[in-house]
């Protein structure tokens, strides 16, 4: 498929900031299952630099904009020819070694739940056979947490998410990571997009998955929130241990400012537009 | 005169006959009358105090106001035994600086077999964001502190490498220019390796790592976490002989490549930050978001090669106590050579059979945490009451992969003045070894000494204090 996607995100301040620097993974690197044909972030007014591709194949940008500022605009848009890999990442340039995937982060502690989950999942199933084992914890996962948006927010942990049973992509992904690094086998956050969910219906915010790396095929997607792994509708941003290492944006601002935050995201089928 | 234990080194005495290397010093204390020897001490106190030197030495805690105690009678080694240390120093810290490349790059030790893989990865200091980096001159540890002990005239262990942002070092400069003001005549009467070209070495290693995006004279800065850390003293004493700006995180600033300092003549460009920081505090963008001390951004900055920082973020993944059971292979892996100095033999109570060793001999044996330090938390076994070693024995099976064990190394003692006179006490020695353009090394470093009698706990939060410590010119 061909996607074009649009995303902005738009910061308003209740007073004017001082300064404000962020790091940005907004541009995404190509492997088998994406192809980048064209893509620019742009935000008004900012002084852009340190730029470099890290270890794990994230693109990654400085932006500053020097105050006194009133509101912002990060606008990403790009367009992306994606092929269906069955989830597995096949391509991407990177040099992290998978084991360094297995250590917990304080949002992805394993309680006694997510052990249970995790082990009652992989029952039976051969420590060979890698990728039985992670489809049968995506799916307990899923299982296990209803899709339900505003039950949690972003500093819910996956202990927390399961036990509400309820929670958004970035829960069922948290609580599959926690799981799969119990049972050894390494997991990551990764942010995207996508064009429209299990229900066909249109993802107008960015989304999230988990990959875990299956020994053998390498780091397959899963997206336990759709039950399925990512193909042709997804297209990959980047990576990390947690949501918040992950987070395409990272940001600080100078100044006493409250942020009024708002993120739009449309993606579309170029073949459909024309 | 007391004279130690049998069967611990004394680095003056050889039964009645005093070495040679300590007989200047044997005879300039016999020498010394008794009222002069206190109002000396009081002196070095009174010196200590006025140059605001009383903080914790290696992030042991304990109270920051708190002044270490000096001991006047100096540490001694020859020429000889002096260039057979510097060699295994410097051949430690070449080893470490190649496997901390290593790691983050293609990870050959771990290919090859001879460092298991999660040591490295689940390593609470190895950063993910480092991969694939290549710090000028692909030195990740600038400044590599290696704490060792003397156990015979010619044995040497190594206890521990420090990689991170070893402290100290003011006090080995401060304990020189004490005993050089209170007894000059020492110095004129010996021939001693002067130590005071330490911050010009420092200052050279740091600027002979500036990034590639630096042109002309690199602009240093040491940046430190602020007044209330207990090593601030050195921080700007280190500032000061180096001529180069103190900083805090709020005094600098990223804007599109680069790092700058603000100054009153408007933004400064800074080359290279020689960070007393820990990892997680010194950029919020990358680490602890909560982080207030760091520079947001410099991480980016830094790995696209527009500063340097020293010593590299993830450069701990070296230092820690399962990774040193494998520095003499890595000697062997990356330089090829035998190594020169020691490991202390070590049994990782995480292994069922090292585990079986040490619960079985407990009352023989020095346990330590694994992430331990400062002297905390550690059990000696010869040292310790019957209930002690029992409390213990039930830490150890509660959580075993916490400890290691290592024998109960008889630590040299040197001549430390005590109420009676002098007595022997057991020291170590952390020299600094400094990593750039060229490998250095000033002659000596800091010795530390257990005043307590008997005791082999050097670490001035356990009653420890530190020595002016000589290295014999030829």
């Amino acid at each position: 498929m061909k996607l074009h996607i649009r995303h902005v995100t738009h910061y308003k301040f209740d007073t004017p900031v001082k300064r404000l620097i962020q790091s940005h993974r907004l541009t995404p690197a190509d492997h088998e299952g994406q192809k980048v044909l064209e893509w620019s972030v742009s935000c008004e007014g900012a002084i852009r630099g340190s730029s470099f591709l890290s270890g794990a194949g994230d693109y990654t940008e400085t932006v500053c904009v020097q105050g006194p500022a009133e509101d912002i605009e990060i606008i990403v848009e790009g367009t992306v020819e994606t092929q269906d890999c069955a989830g597995v990442l096949r391509g991407h340039r990177e040099k992290v070694l998978p084991s360094a995937y297995l250590r917990p982060t304080q949002q992805t502690q394993p309680d006694a739940a997510i052990r249970s989950l995790a082990e009652t999942a992989v029952e039976g199933l051969d420590v060979s056979s890698g990728l039985d084992r992670a489809h049968a914890l995506a799916a307990a996962v899923n299982d296990a947490i209803a899709y339900v948006s505003g039950e949690t927010e972003p500093a819910t942990t996956a202990a927390e998410a399961l036990a509400g049973g309820k929670g958004v992509c970035q829960d069922h992904t948290h609580v599959l990571m926690s799981a799969a690094r119990w049972v050894d086998m390494p997991a990551r956050y990764v942010t995207g997009y996508l064009y429209s969910d299990a229900n066909g219906q249109a993802h107008g915010e960015s989304h999230a998955w988990a990959e875990l790396y299956v020994d053998g095929l390498g780091w397959v997607g899963f997206d336990a929130a759709n039950r399925c792994c990512p193909n042709d509708l997804y297209v990959r941003l980047g990576s990390g241990l947690d949501a918040q290492d992950a987070a395409p944006i990272r940001g600080l601002i100078e100044g006493q400012a409250t942020e009024d935050l708002t993120a739009k995201v449309i993606v579309t089928d170029v073949a459909q537009q024309q | 005169m007391n004279t130690a234990a049998p069967n611990y080194f004394n680095e003056m005495l050889h039964g009645a006959e005093v070495r040679q290397a300590y007989q200047s010093l044997e005879r300039w204390h016999r020498d010394m009358p008794d009222d002069l020897r206190s109002l000396k001490q009081s002196e070095a106190e009174a010196l200590f105090r006025r140059v605001g030197i009383t903080f914790a030495v290696y992030g042991e805690g304990g109270d920051p106001e708190r002044l270490i105690p000096f001991d006047m009678f100096p540490r001694v080694f020859t020429a000889a035994e002096w260039r057979k240390l510097e060699k295994g120093i410097r051949q430690r810290a070449m080893a470490l600086n190649a496997f901390i490349a290593d790691v983050y790059d293609r990870g050959e030790i771990i290919r090859a077999g001879i460092i298991p893989e999660h040591l490295v990865t689940r390593n609470d200091a190895y950063e993910i964001a480092m991969v694939g980096i290549r710090p000028p001159r692909n030195v990740w540890s600038h400044i590599v502190g290696i704490d060792l002990v003397r156990t015979g005239p010619d044995q040497f262990y190594v206890l521990e490498d420090n990689c991170r942002t070893p402290s100290g070092v003011s006090y080995m400069l401060q304990n020189r220019e004490i005993m050089m003001r209170m007894f000059p005549q020492l110095f004129h009467e010996n021939r001693i390796a002067p130590v005071d070209g330490y911050a010009d070495l420092l200052k050279k290693t740091l600027a002979s790592v500036a990034p590639q995006k630096c042109s002309g004279d690199p602009t240093v800065v040491i940046l430190t976490p602020g007044q209330f850390n207990s090593a601030y003293y050195e921080h700007s004493f280190l500032a000061d002989l180096m001529g180069v700006e103190l900083v805090e995180g709020q005094d600098l600033f990223v804007e599109g490549d680069f790092v700058w300092m603000r100054t009153t003549e408007g933004p400064r460009k800074v080359d290279v930050i020689y960070r007393r920081l820990d990892d997680a505090f010194i950029d919020p963008l990358c680490f602890r978001p909560d982080s207030m001390l760091g520079v947001p951004g410099l991480m980016n900055v830094y790995r696209s090669g527009g500063v340097s920082i020293c010593s590299a973020p993830g450069a701990g993944v070296a230092d820690d106590k399962a990774i040193y059971t494998y520095v003499p292979e890595m000697i062997r892996f990356y330089l090829g050579e035998a190594p020169i100095l020691e490991n202390v033999p070590t049994w990782q109570c995480a292994k069922k059979d090292d585990l079986k060793y040490v619960l079985e001999n407990l009352g023989e044996l020095v346990v330590k945490e694994v992430h331990g330090s400062g002297g905390y938390g550690m059990l000696v076994g010869p040292k310790s009451t019957k209930s002690q070693i029992e409390a213990f024995r039930s830490k150890i099976e509660e959580k075993p992969w916490n400890y290691i064990a290592q024998p109960t190394l008889a630590l040299s003692s040197c001549p430390t003045f005590v109420d009676e006179g002098i007595a022997p006490r057991h020291v170590d020695l952390r020299p600094y070894c400094l990593v750039g353009e060229k490998v250095e090394l000033v002659p000596g470093g800091l010795t530390r000494v257990a005043l307590t009698e008997g005791s082999l706990v050097v670490n001035s939060s356990q009653g420890g204090g530190v020595k002016d410590t000589w290295v014999l010119a030829e």
